[in-house]
Order: C-alpha cells, then sequence, then structure tokens
C-alpha cells in the first residue's frame, strides 16, 4: 500500500473509531475511577478546572443528541490531537542535509 | 471514557515533583525524536497520536461493573519509537486535560509519568528484550508486542500506587490501594495486549517497514545505523 493511501486509511479508522465506534464503548467507571470509588480516594478530588470546557466530558456543549455530541467531540479531538501532535513531530524531524539554495536570478 | 488521574487526588508538592518528572521526560524525548522522527515518519507519528486518543475513548467491560481503556504506550513506541511515543501520550494527555477536562491540570505531571513514561519504559522495554531472543518473524513481534503492553499496564497501576503513598490526600491503606489498583489492572492490561498486539500485527501485515520496532524484520532497503546482529 501507498504510504499515502496507507495514512488516510490510518486516519479513517480513528475518525470512526471517535466518531462512531465510541458511542458504544462501555460506560462503567474505569480501572482507577472505581478503585478511587470503592476505596475512598477520591474523597478529596476537585472538580475539573475545564469543567466549562465547550468539550469537556466528550461532548459538544448545546448538542443534545448523545450519539452526535459524542462522535463531534471525538472527531474534534483527532484533529486537534493530530495536529498538535503532528505539528510537533514535523518541527522536531530530522532533515535532509541542506542543499545548498540555489542564487536567485535577480531580487525580489 | 477515559478517567485519568483528576486534581485533588494527590497532594501539592508530590504533584510538582511528578511534574517536573514529567516535564524532564517529555524534554528527554523531545530530543530522542530527532533521531526517530523524518519526512515520512512525523506525520505517521500524529496520525498515531490521533489514533491512541481514539482508542482511549473505547472503554471496554472488564470484572465487575468496570471497564479500562488503551493507554497506549507500548503500541506508540513500538510503532513510532520510544521517545516519540512518550510525546505521542503526553499530547493525548494534554489535549484531554485542556480540552475535555478529562485528567486534572495539577495531576498532568502524574499522569505523564503513569500513562506515558512508565508504559513506554516497560511496555517498550520489554518487547525490545523479547524480540532479540525471539526468531525474527511477524508471529513474534506480534508476541512481544503483547508481552511488553500487558505488563506496562500493571505497571502504571504500581507507580501510581507508590505516587498515593508518597502524597495521597486521603489516609487509605497503601496494601488497599495497591492490591485493588494491580488487580483490576491486570485485567485492563489484557485488553490492552489485544488491541496492541492486533493494531502491529495490521501494521506489519500491510507495511512493515514502517514498524520502528520490527525495522530489522522485513526491511531489506532499510539503511542501517546500527551494526548488523550476529547469524542465529
Amino acid at each position: 500500500m501507498r504510504t499515502k493511501r496507507f495514512f488516510a486509511v490510518f486516519l479513517l479508522v480513528s475518525l470512526v473509531l471517535a466518531g462512531i465506534v465510541s458511542y458504544y464503548a462501555s460506560s462503567s467507571p474505569d480501572g482507577l475511577e472505581k478503585v478511587a470509588a470503592d476505596k475512598g480516594i477520591a474523597a478529596k478530588e476537585k472538580s475539573h478546572t475545564m469543567k466549562d470546557s465547550p468539550l469537556a466530558d466528550y461532548g459538544v456543549k448545546g448538542v443534545g443528541d448523545g450519539r452526535l455530541s459524542g462522535g463531534l467531540a471525538g472527531v474534534i479531538g483527532v484533529g486537534v490531537v493530530l495536529v498538535l501532535g503532528g505539528g510537533v513531530f514535523w518541527a522536531v524531524r530530522r532533515r535532509p542535509a541542506p542543499v545548498p539554495a540555489p542564487v536567485p536570478a535577480k531580487d525580489a | 471514557m477515559g478517567v485519568h488521574v483528576p486534581d485533588g487526588f494527590i497532594n501539592a508538592p508530590v504533584s510538582v515533583g511528578a511534574g517536573v518528572v514529567a516535564a524532564a521526560g517529555v524534554a528527554l524525548a523531545l530530543r530522542g525524536a530527532r533521531r526517530e522522527l523524518d519526512d515520512r515518519t512525523a506525520p505517521l507519528a500524529g496520525l498515531t497520536a490521533a489514533f491512541i486518543f481514539a482508542a482511549q475513548m473505547l472503554n471496554f467491560p472488564v470484572a465487575g461493573g468496570t471497564s479500562g481503556h488503551l493507554l497506549g504506550g507500548t503500541l506508540a513506541a513500538i510503532l513510532v519509537g520510544p521517545y516519540t511515543g512518550v510525546l505521542c501520550v503526553s499530547v493525548v494527555l494534554l489535549v484531554q486535560g485542556l480540552v475535555f477536562a478529562d485528567g486534572g491540570i495539577t495531576a498532568l505531571g502524574v499522569n505523564i509519568v503513569n500513562m506515558a513514561l512508565v508504559t513506554v519504559v516497560v511496555g517498550y522495554g520489554l518487547f525490545r528484550l523479547l524480540i532479540r531472543v525471539l526468531p525474527r518473524s511477524r508471529a513474534s513481534a506480534a508476541a512481544a508486542s503483547f508481552v511488553g503492553a500487558v505488563v506496562s499496564v500493571p505497571a502504571a497501576a504500581v507507580v501510581f500506587t507508590l505516587i498515593y503513598a508518597l502524597g495521597g490526600t486521603t489516609d487509605v491503606s497503601i496494601g488497599k490501594v495497591a492490591t485493588a489498583m494491580i488487580g483490576v489492572h491486570v485485567l485492563i492490561g489484557i485488553g490492552e495486549a489485544l488491541i496492541t498486539a492486533v493494531t502491529v500485527s495490521s501494521v506489519l501485515a500491510i507495511r512493515p517497514d514502517l514498524v520502528y520496532g520490527a525495522r530489522g524484520l522485513a526491511a531489506p532497503l532499510e539503511l542501517r545505523t546500527e551494526p548488523a546482529p550476529a547469524a542465529r
């Protein structure tokens, strides 16, 4: 498979997982959450600084339909992580050995 | 959805200490990632981070009304390299904390230590060890990724317990926390291992040359910078 096509498929898989499949994820508390609640670790938990974020708790504020709200939040999250992560990775990547810049024919 | 350590579980001094360790780890990873990333692997690393974000939304049921989700450190390290793997998970945790109110801002250091640094060091370390002793094949790479991932999750739970022992804001016996955390995370580790092995195997089947941890397996045109392994 060509690299570009592979990248497109990889992105599509992530978008489908976050945008569609996430609706069917288990809503039970996760391991840490369950242990914290059962054992009393969570007694002094503070509410989240960003709890009023328009995407808090993986939903889009103002979108009533749960499936749409969660799916949109997931797709936005995939996009934000891709742009932020991809930007950092692109910035720190190894560059090919510099080729001497061609001398411009004339100044602009 | 992913639930990470929130604000208020761990006291301020230990949270700051974990923040310093996390910052040092990320700084080291930024330096190391330069060697792992080029024009082709940089986009792959961005896509890997996005995949981990998506996969962390998919909580799977484990025992007794409890769920788990992928941590992703082992997977990211195998696909794009250990330094870049730390950065992938860190970016996901940062976005989750700042945008999705998942994982406390003051607990970001604790979460990066547990879910980015520990999982990569333990999971990828074990993977490398196994790759060296197992026969060179895709099946070995899949098996090694399974073992690395399965151990990485309880390892993160152990480190959480240690951090809790140092700076927990509540007075719960460490033995109880350790038993409960490790018990449930052994189960979650099986899910982590299945997702990791399936994903690594899928990429190996399609584009083995894009898997950092299996570069020696199927890349005859690879420009090697390490000495060739001795014939077995």
